[in-house]
């Protein structure tokens, strides 16, 4: 099969691959480009465990070709944190314990700071909904939901 | 896996050459939030996959004059909503566009993939036909435009000719008065397929209702328009009589299929109920605009 090169933007850096072209977006970052933050949960779409954002709009690796990133920007969850500093979500999840066994966060941080991006003082309501497309089989959602309404809370602090 | 092209041209003509050369061995990637799903399952095998999302006319929204719009095929939920006066003027067709999957499905997925994915279910489509929106396509013989309403054929069918592709959605001017909804039935409170999908457009003028386009989905093979809901909305103060009778013409629409998520009885009855309520918040929307 024809390898397709691709030139696109992942975390802020340009970066060139190779990959088919039937080769989801998802496939590409864990097995070409080493970004293992993306996880495989369903691949059909459901779960989020597999979220990143296109150019700043949030999607699932899952169901985009790698061949369409293509001259658009990509981030995943290895671009979150600014070196050692994590990110007010990901330390707020850590602090209360808003996982357990860990494979849907990284899913969960993305499209919960896509939210706060965009709306940095959603209701309790909105952040459930907004999270609906991730899955987590473990915690029951409460503590996400809580950590993700503590989070915005506080950064809505900080910016004043 | 056997050979397989990805294309992603830039212009619609190079498009449709591909498109139709493939002689239905190619599919048209919009939003993939179906094609890719289909892929995955080994459901659709494509030799070639066109990406539309190059071509600036599939993804272009253009308000036109009276609150008319035009909307690339392949322009997604997550876009729309972020468009400025879209969503004030077409709230209906939008909020049936964002009902669909997730936050990250509705990131990527478009009137024109939900249309040609040619589910009956399919959320925007009601949406679509209820606002009287037409698409315009295009095709190795030219240009047409069909009403939304005459797209769909059946189950994953649609009416489209080989080597078409849905270039844009055409919604009317917005007359004075009018407003649109859409709400669907699901057994969950999100991220699942209409159980029905009820879709309605009114004009007011003053307590009479002057206009009113009425769809359903979820509810037969393909969407359907009820002219006998709308004849009885039209003319009427919105009563519960003429309520009645247009719940009642919405029920005798139904030709459902009975699975996992509703009964046909279930189907036929919600049907009903969805155009009452649905016919409220478009009546309030009009009342505002």
């Amino acid at each position: 099969m024809t390898k397709i090169h691709v030139t696109t933007t992942i975390n802020g850096e340009p970066e060139e691959f190779l990959c088919d072209p039937n080769e989801t977006m998802l496939d590409a970052l864990r097995n070409r480009l080493g970004l293992t933050g993306a996880k495989e949960g369903c691949a059909t779409g459901d779960c989020g465990a597999c979220s990143i954002t296109l150019d700043g709009t949030l999607v699932c690796a899952c169901l985009m070709l790698a061949a369409e990133s293509d001259g658009h920007e990509i981030t995943t969850i290895e671009g979150m944190a600014e070196g050692e500093n994590l990110h007010p979500l990901q330390t707020k999840f850590l602090e209360s314990a808003a996982l357990q066994c860990g494979i849907c966060t990284p899913g969960f941080l993305i499209a919960a700071k896509a939210l706060l991006d965009e709306n940095p003082d959603p209701t309790e309501t909105e952040v459930r909904f907004w999270l609906a497309g991730n899955l987590c089989r473990c915690t029951g959602y409460d503590k996400i939901i809580r950590a993700v309404m503590d989070t915005a809370a506080e950064m809505r602090e900080a910016a004043q | 896996m056997t050979n397989i092209q990805y294309l992603a041209p830039a212009t619609l003509d190079e498009a449709v050459r591909a498109f139709a050369a493939a002689e239905g061995a190619a599919r048209i990637l919009a939003g993939g939030t179906d094609l890719l799903v289909q892929m995955q399952s080994g459901f659709a095998k494509p030799g070639m996959i066109v990406d539309v999302k190059k071509i600036p006319e599939l993804m272009a929204i253009e308000e036109t004059a009276g609150g008319g719009f035009i909307v690339g095929a392949a322009v997604s939920g997550a876009t729309l909503e972020r468009h400025p006066t879209f969503g004030k003027i077409w709230p209906g067709a939008l909020e049936a566009l964002n009902l669909i999957g997730s936050t990250q499905v509705q990131g990527r997925a478009s009137f024109g993939g939900n249309l040609c994915n040619g589910s009956p279910a399919a959320d925007s489509v009601p949406g679509l036909v209820a606002a009287g929106a037409t698409v315009t396509i295009q095709g190795p013989n030219g240009r047409r435009e069909l009403a939304v309403e005459d797209v769909p054929a059946g189950p994953g069918k649609t009416n489209l000719a080989p080597g078409e592709i849905a270039v844009s959605f055409t919604f009317p001017a917005h007359p004075a008065h009018s407003g649109d909804a859409y709400l669907r039935m699901i057994p969950r409170t999100e991220m699942d397929i209409a159980v029905v999908g009820c879709g309605v457009f009114l004009t007011m003028d003053g307590e009479t209702c002057t206009a009113a386009r009425v769809a359903l989905g979820a509810v037969a093979p393909t969407v359907r328009r009820v002219p006998d809901a709308e004849a009885a909305l039209i003319g009427s103060h919105l009563d519960d009589a003429a309520l009645e009778t247009a719940a009642a013409a919405c029920r005798a629409a139904c030709n459902p299929i009975d699975d996992k998520r509703g009964t046909i009885a279930y189907r036929t009855s919600v049907a009903g109920v969805l155009l009452k309520r649905t016919v409220a918040i478009a009546a309030e929307r009009a009342a505002q605009a």
